[in-house]
Protein backbone atom coordinates (compact mmCIF):
# COMPACT_ATOMS: atom_id res chain seq x y z
CA UNK A 1 0.00 0.00 0.00
CA UNK A 2 1.28 3.46 -0.91
CA UNK A 3 1.78 5.53 2.25
CA UNK A 4 -0.31 8.67 2.77
CA UNK A 5 2.83 10.81 2.87
CA UNK A 6 3.55 10.17 -0.79
CA UNK A 7 0.14 11.43 -1.84
CA UNK A 8 0.47 14.48 0.37
CA UNK A 9 3.84 15.29 -1.17
CA UNK A 10 2.46 14.77 -4.66
CA UNK A 11 -0.44 17.10 -3.86
CA UNK A 12 1.92 19.69 -2.39
CA UNK A 13 4.24 19.51 -5.41
CA UNK A 14 1.39 19.86 -7.91
CA UNK A 15 0.02 22.79 -5.89
CA UNK A 16 3.43 24.47 -5.77
CA UNK A 17 4.04 23.98 -9.49
CA UNK A 18 0.68 25.67 -10.12
CA UNK A 19 1.50 28.52 -7.76
CA UNK A 20 4.92 29.00 -9.37
CA UNK A 21 3.32 29.01 -12.81
CA UNK A 22 0.73 31.59 -11.75
CA UNK A 23 3.37 33.91 -10.35
CA UNK A 24 5.88 33.64 -13.22
CA UNK A 25 3.89 33.19 -16.43
CA UNK A 26 2.41 36.24 -18.14
CA UNK A 27 -0.08 34.67 -20.53
CA UNK A 28 -3.58 34.78 -19.08
CA UNK A 29 -4.48 31.32 -20.37
CA UNK A 30 -1.37 29.75 -18.83
CA UNK A 31 -2.02 31.57 -15.54
CA UNK A 32 -5.50 30.17 -15.60
CA UNK A 33 -4.16 26.65 -16.27
CA UNK A 34 -1.83 27.09 -13.31
CA UNK A 35 -4.80 27.82 -11.05
CA UNK A 36 -6.43 24.60 -12.24
CA UNK A 37 -3.20 22.80 -11.38
CA UNK A 38 -3.33 24.23 -7.85
CA UNK A 39 -6.91 23.02 -7.47
CA UNK A 40 -5.93 19.56 -8.65
CA UNK A 41 -3.11 19.45 -6.15
CA UNK A 42 -5.73 20.07 -3.46
CA UNK A 43 -7.97 17.39 -5.00
CA UNK A 44 -5.23 14.72 -4.91
CA UNK A 45 -4.54 15.43 -1.23
CA UNK A 46 -8.22 15.52 -0.32
CA UNK A 47 -9.01 12.19 -1.96
CA UNK A 48 -5.96 10.56 -0.37
CA UNK A 49 -6.85 11.90 3.08
CA UNK A 50 -10.44 10.87 2.62
CA UNK A 51 -9.39 7.34 1.70
CA UNK A 52 -6.96 6.94 4.58
CA UNK A 53 -9.37 8.30 7.16
CA UNK A 54 -12.30 6.32 5.75
CA UNK A 55 -14.37 9.49 5.73
CA UNK A 56 -16.38 10.69 2.76
CA UNK A 57 -16.30 14.44 3.37
CA UNK A 58 -13.01 14.87 1.51
CA UNK A 59 -14.37 13.23 -1.60
CA UNK A 60 -17.58 15.25 -1.41
CA UNK A 61 -15.51 18.43 -1.27
CA UNK A 62 -13.45 17.20 -4.24
CA UNK A 63 -16.58 16.73 -6.33
CA UNK A 64 -17.71 20.23 -5.42
CA UNK A 65 -14.28 21.64 -6.30
CA UNK A 66 -14.42 19.99 -9.74
CA UNK A 67 -17.91 21.35 -10.38
CA UNK A 68 -16.99 24.87 -9.25
CA UNK A 69 -13.76 24.76 -11.30
CA UNK A 70 -15.87 24.03 -14.39
CA UNK A 71 -18.05 27.08 -13.70
CA UNK A 72 -14.94 29.12 -13.02
CA UNK A 73 -13.44 28.02 -16.35
CA UNK A 74 -16.57 29.11 -18.21
CA UNK A 75 -16.58 32.54 -16.61
CA UNK A 76 -12.82 32.97 -16.81
CA UNK A 77 -12.64 32.17 -20.51
CA UNK A 78 -15.62 34.42 -21.19
CA UNK A 79 -13.80 37.29 -19.49
CA UNK A 80 -10.63 36.51 -21.48
CA UNK A 81 -12.62 36.60 -24.74
CA UNK A 82 -14.25 39.93 -23.79
CA UNK A 83 -10.78 41.25 -22.97
CA UNK A 84 -9.34 40.00 -26.27
CA UNK A 85 -12.13 41.67 -28.26
CA UNK A 86 -11.27 44.99 -26.64
CA UNK A 87 -7.50 44.77 -26.64
CA UNK A 88 -6.31 41.97 -28.98
CA UNK A 89 -3.95 40.58 -26.36
CA UNK A 90 -3.88 37.93 -23.64
CA UNK A 91 -0.56 39.05 -22.19
CA UNK A 92 -0.99 40.54 -18.70
CA UNK A 93 1.95 42.92 -19.01
CA UNK A 94 0.12 44.69 -21.84
CA UNK A 95 -3.10 44.91 -19.85
CA UNK A 96 -2.22 47.93 -17.79
CA UNK A 97 -4.62 50.73 -18.48
CA UNK A 98 -5.03 51.43 -14.77
CA UNK A 99 -2.05 52.01 -12.52
CA UNK A 100 -1.15 54.16 -9.55
CA UNK B 1 -35.02 8.45 5.51
CA UNK B 2 -36.12 11.56 7.34
CA UNK B 3 -36.20 14.96 5.72
CA UNK B 4 -33.72 17.51 7.06
CA UNK B 5 -35.28 20.53 8.68
CA UNK B 6 -35.49 23.16 5.94
CA UNK B 7 -36.79 25.98 8.12
CA UNK B 8 -33.37 27.62 8.74
CA UNK B 9 -32.74 27.52 4.99
CA UNK B 10 -36.05 29.08 3.97
CA UNK B 11 -34.80 32.64 3.32
CA UNK B 12 -32.12 31.32 0.95
CA UNK B 13 -34.52 28.95 -0.81
CA UNK B 14 -37.11 31.69 -1.32
CA UNK B 15 -34.43 34.13 -2.46
CA UNK B 16 -33.04 31.61 -4.96
CA UNK B 17 -36.53 30.91 -6.33
CA UNK B 18 -37.22 34.60 -6.74
CA UNK B 19 -33.83 35.17 -8.39
CA UNK B 20 -34.64 32.50 -10.97
CA UNK B 21 -38.08 34.04 -11.42
CA UNK B 22 -36.52 37.44 -12.08
CA UNK B 23 -34.21 35.80 -14.64
CA UNK B 24 -37.22 34.39 -16.50
CA UNK B 25 -39.38 37.50 -16.12
CA UNK B 26 -36.61 39.58 -17.64
CA UNK B 27 -37.22 37.76 -20.96
CA UNK B 28 -40.74 39.18 -21.16
CA UNK B 29 -40.59 42.45 -19.25
CA UNK B 30 -38.56 45.07 -21.03
CA UNK B 31 -38.92 47.84 -18.44
CA UNK B 32 -35.84 47.73 -16.20
CA UNK B 33 -37.65 49.73 -13.52
CA UNK B 34 -40.15 46.88 -13.15
CA UNK B 35 -37.34 44.34 -12.85
CA UNK B 36 -35.65 46.49 -10.23
CA UNK B 37 -38.91 46.73 -8.33
CA UNK B 38 -39.30 42.94 -8.47
CA UNK B 39 -35.84 42.51 -6.98
CA UNK B 40 -36.69 44.91 -4.17
CA UNK B 41 -39.93 43.03 -3.44
CA UNK B 42 -37.95 39.75 -3.39
CA UNK B 43 -35.51 41.26 -0.93
CA UNK B 44 -38.38 42.38 1.29
CA UNK B 45 -39.90 38.89 1.23
CA UNK B 46 -36.55 37.34 2.13
CA UNK B 47 -35.85 39.84 4.90
CA UNK B 48 -39.28 39.06 6.33
CA UNK B 49 -38.43 35.36 6.54
CA UNK B 50 -35.04 35.75 8.21
CA UNK B 51 -36.21 36.30 11.82
CA UNK B 52 -38.39 33.17 11.65
CA UNK B 53 -35.60 30.97 10.37
CA UNK B 54 -33.42 30.53 13.45
CA UNK B 55 -32.00 27.06 13.86
CA UNK B 56 -29.28 24.64 12.85
CA UNK B 57 -29.79 22.12 10.09
CA UNK B 58 -27.96 19.51 7.97
CA UNK B 59 -26.11 18.29 11.09
CA UNK B 60 -24.54 21.64 11.84
CA UNK B 61 -23.56 22.52 8.26
CA UNK B 62 -25.97 25.42 8.07
CA UNK B 63 -26.50 27.78 10.99
CA UNK B 64 -29.08 30.52 11.07
CA UNK B 65 -28.68 32.66 14.20
CA UNK B 66 -28.62 36.29 15.23
CA UNK B 67 -25.06 36.69 13.99
CA UNK B 68 -25.80 35.43 10.48
CA UNK B 69 -29.09 37.37 10.35
CA UNK B 70 -27.37 40.66 11.09
CA UNK B 71 -24.99 40.08 8.19
CA UNK B 72 -27.83 38.98 5.93
CA UNK B 73 -29.56 42.29 6.61
CA UNK B 74 -26.37 44.11 5.59
CA UNK B 75 -26.22 42.10 2.34
CA UNK B 76 -29.87 42.71 1.50
CA UNK B 77 -29.52 46.40 2.27
CA UNK B 78 -26.45 46.50 0.05
CA UNK B 79 -28.46 44.84 -2.74
CA UNK B 80 -31.38 47.28 -2.46
CA UNK B 81 -29.12 50.33 -2.50
CA UNK B 82 -27.14 48.95 -5.45
CA UNK B 83 -30.33 48.31 -7.42
CA UNK B 84 -31.53 51.84 -6.72
CA UNK B 85 -28.33 53.45 -7.97
CA UNK B 86 -28.00 51.08 -10.95
CA UNK B 87 -31.27 51.50 -12.81
CA UNK B 88 -30.33 54.61 -14.76
CA UNK B 89 -26.58 54.21 -14.53
CA UNK B 90 -26.39 50.98 -16.52
CA UNK B 91 -28.51 52.57 -19.24
CA UNK B 92 -26.02 55.42 -19.53
CA UNK B 93 -23.16 52.92 -19.66
CA UNK B 94 -25.08 50.93 -22.34
CA UNK B 95 -24.80 47.72 -20.34
CA UNK B 96 -28.50 47.31 -19.91
CA UNK B 97 -28.87 43.54 -19.74
CA UNK B 98 -31.54 42.05 -17.50
CA UNK B 99 -29.10 39.45 -16.18
CA UNK B 100 -27.47 42.27 -14.25
CA UNK B 101 -30.18 42.04 -11.59
CA UNK B 102 -30.18 38.26 -11.39
CA UNK B 103 -26.41 38.06 -11.07
CA UNK B 104 -26.56 40.67 -8.30
CA UNK B 105 -29.10 38.47 -6.53
CA UNK B 106 -26.95 35.35 -6.94
CA UNK B 107 -23.97 37.17 -5.54
CA UNK B 108 -26.05 38.23 -2.53
CA UNK B 109 -27.27 34.65 -2.12
CA UNK B 110 -23.64 33.49 -1.99
CA UNK B 111 -22.93 36.01 0.76
CA UNK B 112 -25.97 34.83 2.73
CA UNK B 113 -24.76 31.23 2.52
CA UNK B 114 -21.30 32.32 3.67
CA UNK B 115 -22.72 34.09 6.71
CA UNK B 116 -24.64 30.94 7.68
CA UNK B 117 -21.91 28.41 6.92
CA UNK B 118 -21.23 26.02 9.77
CA UNK B 119 -19.01 23.82 7.66
CA UNK B 120 -15.99 24.55 5.51
CA UNK B 121 -17.60 22.91 2.46
CA UNK B 122 -20.67 25.18 2.67
CA UNK B 123 -18.38 28.13 3.25
CA UNK B 124 -16.43 27.35 0.08
CA UNK B 125 -19.58 26.96 -2.02
CA UNK B 126 -21.06 30.23 -0.75
CA UNK B 127 -17.79 32.01 -1.35
CA UNK B 128 -17.54 30.78 -4.92
CA UNK B 129 -21.15 31.66 -5.71
CA UNK B 130 -20.49 35.17 -4.46
CA UNK B 131 -17.11 35.50 -6.17
CA UNK B 132 -18.07 34.08 -9.57
CA UNK B 133 -21.09 36.39 -9.77
CA UNK B 134 -18.98 39.37 -8.80
CA UNK B 135 -16.40 38.62 -11.53
CA UNK B 136 -19.19 38.81 -14.10
CA UNK B 137 -20.52 42.06 -12.66
CA UNK B 138 -17.08 43.69 -12.67
CA UNK B 139 -16.82 43.07 -16.41
CA UNK B 140 -20.40 43.98 -17.16
CA UNK B 141 -19.62 46.86 -19.51
CA UNK B 142 -18.36 44.46 -22.16
CA UNK B 143 -17.35 47.08 -24.71
CA UNK B 144 -15.22 49.00 -22.21
CA UNK B 145 -11.58 47.88 -21.97
CA UNK B 146 -11.26 49.15 -18.40
CA UNK B 147 -14.24 47.15 -17.19
CA UNK B 148 -13.07 43.88 -18.75
CA UNK B 149 -9.55 44.51 -17.50
CA UNK B 150 -10.87 44.91 -13.99
CA UNK B 151 -12.90 41.71 -14.31
CA UNK B 152 -9.83 39.83 -15.54
CA UNK B 153 -7.67 41.02 -12.65
CA UNK B 154 -10.38 40.28 -10.12
CA UNK B 155 -10.93 36.86 -11.61
CA UNK B 156 -7.26 35.80 -11.67
CA UNK B 157 -6.52 36.92 -8.12
CA UNK B 158 -9.87 35.70 -6.80
CA UNK B 159 -9.38 32.22 -8.28
CA UNK B 160 -5.81 32.18 -6.96
CA UNK B 161 -6.98 33.03 -3.45
CA UNK B 162 -9.71 30.37 -3.59
CA UNK B 163 -7.05 27.78 -4.44
CA UNK B 164 -5.05 28.89 -1.39
CA UNK B 165 -8.18 28.73 0.76
CA UNK B 166 -8.82 25.19 -0.46
CA UNK B 167 -5.29 24.11 0.43
CA UNK B 168 -5.86 25.49 3.93
CA UNK B 169 -9.21 23.70 4.19
CA UNK B 170 -7.56 20.49 2.99
CA UNK B 171 -4.89 20.78 5.70
CA UNK B 172 -7.49 21.47 8.39
CA UNK B 173 -9.46 18.45 7.18
CA UNK B 174 -6.34 16.29 7.22
CA UNK B 175 -5.44 17.41 10.74
CA UNK B 176 -8.88 16.99 12.26
CA UNK B 177 -10.83 14.58 10.06
CA UNK B 178 -13.76 16.98 9.99
CA UNK B 179 -14.86 20.09 8.13
CA UNK B 180 -17.25 21.20 10.87
CA UNK B 181 -16.17 24.68 11.94
CA UNK B 182 -17.46 24.23 15.50
CA UNK B 183 -15.34 21.12 16.12
CA UNK B 184 -12.10 22.38 14.56
CA UNK B 185 -10.59 24.03 17.63
CA UNK B 186 -10.85 21.13 20.07
CA UNK B 187 -9.74 18.56 17.52
CA UNK B 188 -6.76 20.65 16.47
CA UNK B 189 -5.69 21.06 20.11
CA UNK B 190 -6.08 17.34 20.77
CA UNK B 191 -4.10 16.50 17.67
CA UNK B 192 -1.09 18.45 18.89
CA UNK B 193 0.51 19.10 15.47
CA UNK B 194 0.98 22.77 16.23
CA UNK B 195 3.23 23.77 13.37
CA UNK B 196 1.01 22.19 10.74
CA UNK B 197 -2.08 23.73 12.32
CA UNK B 198 -0.54 27.18 12.20
CA UNK B 199 0.45 26.64 8.56
CA UNK B 200 -3.18 25.77 7.76
CA UNK B 201 -4.43 28.82 9.66
CA UNK B 202 -2.04 31.09 7.76
CA UNK B 203 -3.28 29.70 4.42
CA UNK B 204 -6.90 30.36 5.39
CA UNK B 205 -6.01 33.83 6.67
CA UNK B 206 -4.21 34.70 3.41
CA UNK B 207 -7.26 33.65 1.40
CA UNK B 208 -9.64 35.75 3.50
CA UNK B 209 -7.11 38.57 3.38
CA UNK B 210 -7.50 38.56 -0.40
CA UNK B 211 -11.28 38.67 -0.12
CA UNK B 212 -11.44 41.61 2.26
CA UNK B 213 -8.35 43.28 0.68
CA UNK B 214 -5.96 43.36 3.63
CA UNK B 215 -2.44 44.56 2.85
CA UNK B 216 -0.32 42.83 1.43
CA UNK B 217 -3.12 41.01 -0.40
CA UNK B 218 -4.81 44.18 -1.63
CA UNK B 219 -3.10 44.83 -4.96
CA UNK B 220 -6.16 43.80 -6.99
CA UNK B 221 -8.53 46.19 -5.22
CA UNK B 222 -7.61 49.63 -6.68
CA UNK B 223 -7.61 48.46 -10.31
CA UNK B 224 -10.78 46.42 -9.92
CA UNK B 225 -12.64 49.21 -8.13
CA UNK B 226 -11.56 51.79 -10.66
CA UNK B 227 -12.43 49.78 -13.76
CA UNK B 228 -15.70 48.17 -12.68
CA UNK B 229 -19.02 49.99 -13.24
CA UNK B 230 -19.42 52.47 -10.37
CA UNK B 231 -22.61 50.84 -9.10
CA UNK B 232 -20.79 47.50 -8.93
CA UNK B 233 -17.84 49.09 -7.19
CA UNK B 234 -20.26 50.27 -4.52
CA UNK B 235 -21.74 46.78 -4.33
CA UNK B 236 -18.48 44.91 -4.03
CA UNK B 237 -16.76 47.32 -1.70
CA UNK B 238 -19.45 46.52 0.87
CA UNK B 239 -20.99 43.09 0.25
CA UNK B 240 -18.07 40.71 -0.30
CA UNK B 241 -16.14 42.56 2.37
CA UNK B 242 -18.90 42.13 4.95
CA UNK B 243 -19.26 38.48 3.90
CA UNK B 244 -15.52 38.01 4.43
CA UNK B 245 -15.86 39.44 7.93
CA UNK B 246 -18.85 37.22 8.67
CA UNK B 247 -16.72 34.20 7.84
CA UNK B 248 -13.66 35.48 9.70
CA UNK B 249 -15.79 36.01 12.81
CA UNK B 250 -17.19 32.50 12.59
CA UNK B 251 -14.02 30.62 11.60
CA UNK B 252 -11.46 32.40 13.73
CA UNK B 253 -13.44 33.35 16.83
CA UNK B 254 -15.27 30.01 17.16
CA UNK B 255 -13.54 27.50 14.91
CA UNK B 256 -9.94 28.36 15.69
CA UNK B 257 -10.41 29.80 19.16
CA UNK B 258 -7.64 27.61 20.59
CA UNK B 259 -5.08 29.38 18.41
CA UNK B 260 -6.28 32.90 19.15
CA UNK B 261 -2.86 34.08 20.36
CA UNK B 262 -1.31 33.12 17.03
CA UNK B 263 -3.87 34.48 14.60
CA UNK B 264 -4.37 37.58 16.69
CA UNK B 265 -0.69 38.45 16.31
CA UNK B 266 -0.98 37.92 12.56
CA UNK B 267 -4.11 40.10 12.38
CA UNK B 268 -2.47 42.90 14.36
CA UNK B 269 0.37 43.03 11.82
CA UNK B 270 -2.02 42.85 8.86
CA UNK B 271 -4.34 45.52 10.22
CA UNK B 272 -1.53 48.01 10.91
CA UNK B 273 -0.13 47.41 7.41
CA UNK B 274 -3.63 47.78 5.93
CA UNK B 275 -4.39 51.05 7.68
CA UNK B 276 -0.94 52.44 6.80
CA UNK B 277 -0.94 51.52 3.11
CA UNK B 278 -4.62 52.29 2.56
CA UNK B 279 -4.50 55.74 4.10
CA UNK B 280 -1.09 56.83 2.86
CA UNK B 281 -1.45 55.74 -0.78
CA UNK B 282 -4.94 57.26 -0.94
CA UNK B 283 -3.26 60.65 -0.50
CA UNK B 284 -1.66 60.40 -3.96
CA UNK B 285 -4.85 59.46 -5.80
CA UNK B 286 -6.56 61.93 -8.09
CA UNK B 287 -9.19 59.54 -9.36
CA UNK B 288 -12.06 59.48 -6.86
CA UNK B 289 -12.94 55.83 -7.46
CA UNK B 290 -9.33 54.87 -6.88
CA UNK B 291 -9.18 57.05 -3.79
CA UNK B 292 -12.31 55.36 -2.45
CA UNK B 293 -10.73 51.97 -3.26
CA UNK B 294 -7.75 52.76 -1.03
CA UNK B 295 -10.13 54.18 1.55
CA UNK B 296 -12.07 50.92 1.49
CA UNK B 297 -8.80 49.02 2.05
CA UNK B 298 -8.11 51.25 5.05
CA UNK B 299 -11.62 50.69 6.41
CA UNK B 300 -11.09 46.91 6.26
CA UNK B 301 -8.07 47.55 8.46
CA UNK B 302 -10.25 49.37 11.02
CA UNK B 303 -12.96 46.71 10.95
CA UNK B 304 -10.40 43.98 11.66
CA UNK B 305 -9.63 45.74 14.98
CA UNK B 306 -12.91 44.45 16.43
CA UNK B 307 -11.97 40.88 15.55
CA UNK B 308 -8.60 41.42 17.22
CA UNK B 309 -10.38 42.58 20.38
CA UNK B 310 -12.00 39.19 20.10
CA UNK B 311 -14.86 39.49 22.60
CA UNK B 312 -18.58 40.14 22.18
CA UNK B 313 -17.99 43.86 22.41
CA UNK B 314 -15.34 43.80 19.67
CA UNK B 315 -17.29 41.60 17.29
CA UNK B 316 -20.46 43.65 17.67
CA UNK B 317 -18.40 46.82 17.07
CA UNK B 318 -17.09 45.30 13.83
CA UNK B 319 -20.60 44.36 12.70
CA UNK B 320 -21.89 47.78 13.56
CA UNK B 321 -19.00 49.35 11.71
CA UNK B 322 -19.75 47.28 8.60
CA UNK B 323 -23.38 48.41 8.68
CA UNK B 324 -22.35 52.06 8.97
CA UNK B 325 -19.69 51.56 6.32
CA UNK B 326 -22.37 50.18 3.98
CA UNK B 327 -24.36 53.41 4.27
CA UNK B 328 -21.51 55.87 3.96
CA UNK B 329 -19.57 54.07 1.27
CA UNK B 330 -22.55 53.36 -0.98
CA UNK B 331 -23.57 56.96 -0.37
CA UNK B 332 -20.21 58.25 -1.59
CA UNK B 333 -20.37 56.04 -4.68
CA UNK B 334 -23.96 57.16 -5.31
CA UNK B 335 -22.74 60.72 -5.62
CA UNK B 336 -20.24 59.53 -8.23
CA UNK B 337 -23.06 57.74 -10.05
CA UNK B 338 -25.06 60.95 -9.84
CA UNK B 339 -22.25 62.79 -11.59
CA UNK B 340 -22.06 60.32 -14.49
CA UNK B 341 -23.74 61.94 -17.48
CA UNK B 342 -24.13 61.03 -21.13
CA UNK B 343 -21.02 62.93 -22.17
CA UNK B 344 -18.39 62.00 -19.65
CA UNK B 345 -17.39 60.18 -16.53
CA UNK B 346 -16.73 62.62 -13.72
CA UNK B 347 -14.18 60.74 -11.68
CA UNK B 348 -11.19 62.91 -10.98
CA UNK B 349 -10.59 65.69 -8.48
CA UNK B 350 -10.03 68.21 -11.31
CA UNK B 351 -13.46 67.44 -12.74
CA UNK B 352 -15.31 68.12 -9.50
CA UNK B 353 -13.69 71.53 -9.01
CA UNK B 354 -16.34 74.05 -8.06
CA UNK B 355 -19.11 71.50 -7.96
CA UNK B 356 -20.72 73.42 -5.10
CA UNK B 357 -21.39 76.36 -7.47
CA UNK B 358 -23.31 74.25 -9.94
CA UNK B 359 -24.84 71.65 -7.65
CA UNK B 360 -24.90 72.72 -4.01
CA UNK B 361 -27.11 69.84 -2.97
CA UNK B 362 -24.97 67.07 -4.48
CA UNK B 363 -21.89 68.67 -2.95
CA UNK B 364 -23.53 68.84 0.47
CA UNK B 365 -24.30 65.11 0.29
CA UNK B 366 -20.71 64.33 -0.70
CA UNK B 367 -19.60 66.49 2.22
CA UNK B 368 -21.66 64.41 4.65
CA UNK B 369 -20.25 61.13 3.33
CA UNK B 370 -16.66 62.41 3.36
CA UNK B 371 -17.06 63.62 6.97
CA UNK B 372 -18.51 60.28 7.89
CA UNK B 373 -15.70 58.33 6.23
CA UNK B 374 -13.19 60.48 8.10
CA UNK B 375 -15.06 59.87 11.35
CA UNK B 376 -16.12 63.37 12.29
CA UNK B 377 -19.12 63.70 14.66
CA UNK B 378 -22.10 63.87 14.42
CA UNK B 379 -21.92 61.40 11.54
CA UNK B 380 -22.18 57.63 11.72
CA UNK B 381 -18.51 57.10 10.85
CA UNK B 382 -17.57 58.62 14.20
CA UNK B 383 -19.87 56.28 16.10
CA UNK B 384 -18.50 53.23 14.29
CA UNK B 385 -14.90 54.12 15.00
CA UNK B 386 -15.67 55.13 18.57
CA UNK B 387 -17.11 51.73 19.50
CA UNK B 388 -14.32 49.88 17.67
CA UNK B 389 -11.59 51.75 19.48
CA UNK B 390 -13.41 51.45 22.79
CA UNK B 391 -13.63 47.67 22.44
CA UNK B 392 -9.96 47.63 21.54
CA UNK B 393 -8.94 49.66 24.60
CA UNK B 394 -11.04 47.50 26.93
CA UNK B 395 -9.34 44.34 25.72
CA UNK B 396 -5.91 45.77 26.39
CA UNK B 397 -4.78 46.98 22.97
CA UNK B 398 -4.59 50.68 23.83
CA UNK B 399 -1.45 51.18 21.72
CA UNK B 400 -3.20 49.71 18.67
CA UNK B 401 -6.14 52.07 19.17
CA UNK B 402 -3.69 54.98 19.24
CA UNK B 403 -2.12 53.78 15.97
CA UNK B 404 -5.58 53.52 14.40
CA UNK B 405 -6.50 57.05 15.52
CA UNK B 406 -3.29 58.41 14.01
CA UNK B 407 -4.07 56.80 10.65
CA UNK B 408 -7.63 58.04 10.92
CA UNK B 409 -6.26 61.56 11.29
CA UNK B 410 -4.11 61.06 8.19
CA UNK B 411 -7.22 60.01 6.27
CA UNK B 412 -8.79 63.42 6.95
CA UNK B 413 -6.33 64.89 4.44
CA UNK B 414 -7.63 63.08 1.37
CA UNK B 415 -11.29 63.01 2.38
CA UNK B 416 -11.41 66.71 3.13
CA UNK B 417 -9.44 67.47 -0.03
CA UNK B 418 -12.51 66.33 -1.97
CA UNK B 419 -14.56 68.85 -0.02
CA UNK B 420 -11.96 71.54 -0.69
CA UNK B 421 -12.03 70.90 -4.45
CA UNK B 422 -15.82 71.09 -4.46
CA UNK B 423 -16.17 74.26 -2.41
CA UNK B 424 -13.03 76.34 -2.85
CA UNK B 425 -12.27 76.24 -6.57
CA UNK B 426 -13.85 77.68 -9.65
CA UNK B 427 -15.28 75.12 -12.09
CA UNK B 428 -12.90 74.04 -14.87
CA UNK B 429 -13.58 75.16 -18.41
CA UNK B 430 -15.15 72.56 -20.66
CA UNK B 431 -16.31 70.15 -17.96
CA UNK B 432 -20.04 69.50 -18.14
CA UNK B 433 -21.17 68.86 -14.61
CA UNK B 434 -24.63 67.65 -15.51
CA UNK B 435 -26.15 65.42 -12.91
CA UNK B 436 -28.55 62.55 -13.25
CA UNK B 437 -32.15 63.13 -12.24
CA UNK B 438 -33.23 59.52 -11.70
CA UNK B 439 -35.74 59.16 -8.86
CA UNK B 440 -34.38 55.79 -7.56
CA UNK B 441 -30.90 57.26 -7.29
CA UNK B 442 -32.33 60.17 -5.30
CA UNK B 443 -34.05 57.69 -3.01
CA UNK B 444 -30.77 55.83 -2.43
CA UNK B 445 -29.02 59.10 -1.60
CA UNK B 446 -31.83 60.07 0.74
CA UNK B 447 -31.68 56.74 2.60
CA UNK B 448 -27.91 56.70 2.93
CA UNK B 449 -27.52 60.32 4.00
CA UNK B 450 -30.40 60.13 6.49
CA UNK B 451 -29.02 56.93 8.00
CA UNK B 452 -25.49 58.35 8.23
CA UNK B 453 -26.82 61.29 10.21
CA UNK B 454 -29.41 59.30 12.20
CA UNK B 455 -26.89 56.71 13.38
CA UNK B 456 -24.46 59.53 14.15
CA UNK B 457 -26.95 61.34 16.37
CA UNK B 458 -28.77 58.42 17.94
CA UNK B 459 -26.61 55.27 17.76
CA UNK B 460 -28.06 53.31 20.70
CA UNK B 461 -30.57 51.09 18.86
CA UNK B 462 -28.01 49.97 16.28
CA UNK B 463 -25.25 49.35 18.79
CA UNK B 464 -27.57 47.47 21.13
CA UNK B 465 -28.96 45.43 18.25
CA UNK B 466 -25.48 44.32 17.21
CA UNK B 467 -24.64 43.45 20.83
CA UNK B 468 -27.86 41.53 21.20
CA UNK B 469 -27.32 39.32 18.18
CA UNK B 470 -23.74 38.47 19.11
CA UNK B 471 -24.38 37.89 22.80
Amino acid sequence: MVPLNWYMWLGAVVFSVGMFGFLTRRNVIIMFLSIELMLNGVNISLVALSHYMQDLRGQVLTLFIIAVAAAEAAIGLAIVIAMFRNRQTVHVDEIKEMKG
Amino acid sequence: MNMPDLQPLMPEIVFLGLALFVLLAELFIKSKETIGLMVIVSVAATAYMIPQSFGVTFSGMFISDGYSSFFKFIFLLNLILTILISIQYIQIERAEFGEYYTVLMFSTLGMMIMASAGDLIVLYLGLELMALSTYILAGFIRHDARSTESALKYFLLGAFSSAILLYGIMLLYGLTGTTDIMKLSSLLMKNGMRLQSIFAIVMVMVAFGFKIALVPFHMWAPDVYEGAPTSITAFMSVGPKAAGFAVIGRVFLTGLEGFSADWRLLLVVLSIATMAVGNIIAIQQHNLKRMLAYSSIAHAGYAVLGVIAGNTEGLSATMNYLLIYAFMNIGAFSVLVLLRNEQERIETLEQIKGLARNHPFASALMLIFMFSLTGIPPTAGFVGKFFLFRALVYSGYTWLAVVAVVFSAISAYFYLRVVMYMYMYEPEEGVTQDISTAAPLGLALLITSLMVIAIGIYPEPFVNFARLVVG
